[in-house]
């Protein structure tokens, strides 16, 4: 029995223009200032926030660093850093935070300076990782693009999915993207070539990083940030923008098993519990906010959400029916995505952020009286250990 | 000559001093692939590590592999920054069911053409990778 409860709300968000900073601002600098602004926009200011939440990716103890460093006092203190979920992950913990008296006004914050930095992320080496079963695995070369493109290889076996499918994220995002000021200046700062919609033909046609995926189907490497305020019902009311509910949310892990199906995300286990506490389904959503850092991400994901059966995700996406302007399925990544507007390494806060924007009304792709989205983060390697993190949010 | 050979990018080596694996790479230099399993709840473990995932009161033994697997899926890396791997490319990186049970992170070797000659199901044997201290498991179709 669906009990959707209206306890927490993001008043407040910010995503940082720049995608290239040229190593003028630190990541830190980015959070502090995504915070402030996002604050703003919520009308609140530091001294209201009672609870910080960071993904621990800059340095150890982050929970106690970035207070000091934005000067506040939070008596709720999260640094689980799951990788690009994170935030979603942050988002489902300040809703409980508040809903248990413990916090009224939660601050997530992200900042990256993954493209000045020239940090090597989708075809590093994956040399000396962290991962437990690291010694196992780094010998082989496997990019973190190749990882994907495994999923990918899997899916087209399993399900005769073809990269023209695939491609259809790809062109999706690009016709959002092309709408959204910055992502077209995002785009033009990374040296993008030949900016503009994109077709079917040419994401095809576009060079092979790792079979079967193409180019112009892996995410960029940008600069960024952004940061998202959540408060409790009786602040929320006060706020300077409408608020948008957490309605539900849900969370899960998976990592290489003996005999795993690789086309299956944890999405699987976060989406019915996120749904299901939200009491609605896939087909009543507006906005699909999913983490695109490939092509096939987005596809697995849309099938593990409940948007369409497992392996029907190819043919489901054919026709454009994922554009803002077009029925039939939800806006998907209406800010351009990680594909075309913006992925500074972790890209779940952003998820959030346009989600909220579709829900004021506030989107460069806007969706007519969209009242209901969903944002899904997946953290981690779709084809190896990963998180996923869904979060259910909807307007008044 | 002992300059100019340091220069040459090696493969990523595992380390032998890893308290979880140094047990399975010690084994590769006698060219044995080894593999733990519970001998109380019969649950195989990949990667290795020094207890069980299947039961909290594991006894795991070290079993060794005939070596015979099945592709379960792949890529062909075209693009790589790391030095190795960049003079590899392309080259494949596959998952390898072993017949025994565990499902591992290789490359396959021993094709022509990897854009055209490895396959999801295709099955393939260990084609080991010797190296003074131990020997990297690498695979090459049957």
């Amino acid at each position: 029995m669906a009990t959707q409860s209206r306890d927490a709300a993001i008043v407040g968000v910010y995503e940082y223009p720049s995608r290239d900073v040229e190593g003028k601002v630190n990541p830190l600098q980015i959070k502090a200032a995504s915070a402030a602004k996002a604050l703003a926009d919520a009308g609140l200011t530091w001294s209201d926030v009672d609870a910080i939440y960071d993904a621990s990716e800059g340095a150890p103890m982050s929970g106690l660093m970035i207070s000091e460093y934005f000067g506040i006092k939070p008596s709720v203190i999260d640094t689980t850093g799951v990788g690009g979920s994170s935030y979603e992950f942050h988002a489902a913990h300040a809703l409980r935070a508040i809903r248990d008296g413990k916090a009224k006004v939660a601050l997530l914050t992200y900042g990256s300076t993954a493209h000045s930095s020239a940090m090597a992320i989708g075809a590093g080496g994956r040399g000396g990782g962290i991962a437990p079963g690291d010694n196992m695995e780094s010998f082989a070369g496997q990019t973190l693009i190749a990882n994907y493109a495994m999923v990918a290889r899997r899916h087209m076996h399993d399900y005769g999915t073809t990269s023209e499918q695939l491609a259809e994220i790809s062109t999706a995002t690009r016709y959002h993207a092309m709408r959204n000021p910055e992502a077209v200046q995002a785009m033009n700062d990374l040296e993008f070539l030949n900016i503009r919609e994109t077709t079917i033909e040419d994401v095809v046609g576009s060079r092979m990083i790792a079979d079967p995926l193409h180019l112009l189907e892996c995410c960029m490497v940008s600069d960024g940030g952004g940061a998202v305020v959540i408060a409790s019902a009786d602040v929320a009311k006060n706020c300077a923008k409408t608020p948008v509910w957490i309605l539900g949310t849900g969370e899960a892990t998976k990592y290489p098993q003996n005999g795993a199906d690789l086309t299956s995300s944890a999405g699987v286990e976060s989406a019915p519990v996120a749904f299901g506490e939200a009491g609605v389904t896939p087909a009543e959503i507006d906005i699909a906010m999913i983490y695109d850092s490939f092509s096939i991400t987005v596809l697995t994901l849309l099938e593990d959400l409940g948007f369409c059966a497992k392996g029907e995700g190819g043919a489901w996406v054919e026709g454009g029916r994922l554009r803002f302007d077009q029925s039939g399925g939800p806006a998907l990544n209406t800010d351009g995505g990680g594909l075309s507007s913006n992925h500074p390494g972790m890209r779940g806060i952003f998820l959030l952020i346009e989600a909220v924007r579709q829900l004021r009304g506030e989107s460069s792709s806007q969706v007519n009286d969209a009242k209901l989205a969903v944002a899904h983060g997946n953290g981690g390697m779709l084809g190896g250990r990963h998180s996923a993190g869904t979060v259910i949010l909807g307007r008044d | 000559m002992a300059e100019e050979q340091k220069k040459v990018p090696t493969r990523p080596m595992p380390k032998l001093t890893e308290l979880d694996t140094a047990d399975f790479w010690h084994a590769t230099k006698n060219k044995e692939f080894k593999y733990q399993q519970c001998a109380n709840c019969q649950t195989i473990v990949w990667h290795p590590r020094a207890h069980c995932t299947g039961c909290v009161d594991g006894d795991l033994q070290w079993k060794t592999s005939k070596g015979q697997g099945t592709i379960y899926s792949f890529s062909v890396v075209r693009l790589s920054y790391h030095p190795f791997f960049r003079s590899k490319v392309p080259y494949a990186v596959a998952y390898v069911d072993l017949d025994e049970g565990p499902r591992f992170l290789t490359n396959v070797t021993g094709v022509e053409d990897p854009l055209t000659d490895v396959h999801i199901g295709q099955r393939v044997t260990l084609d080991w990778e010797e190296y003074e201290e131990l020997s990297i498991p690498l695979v090459k179709p049957v």
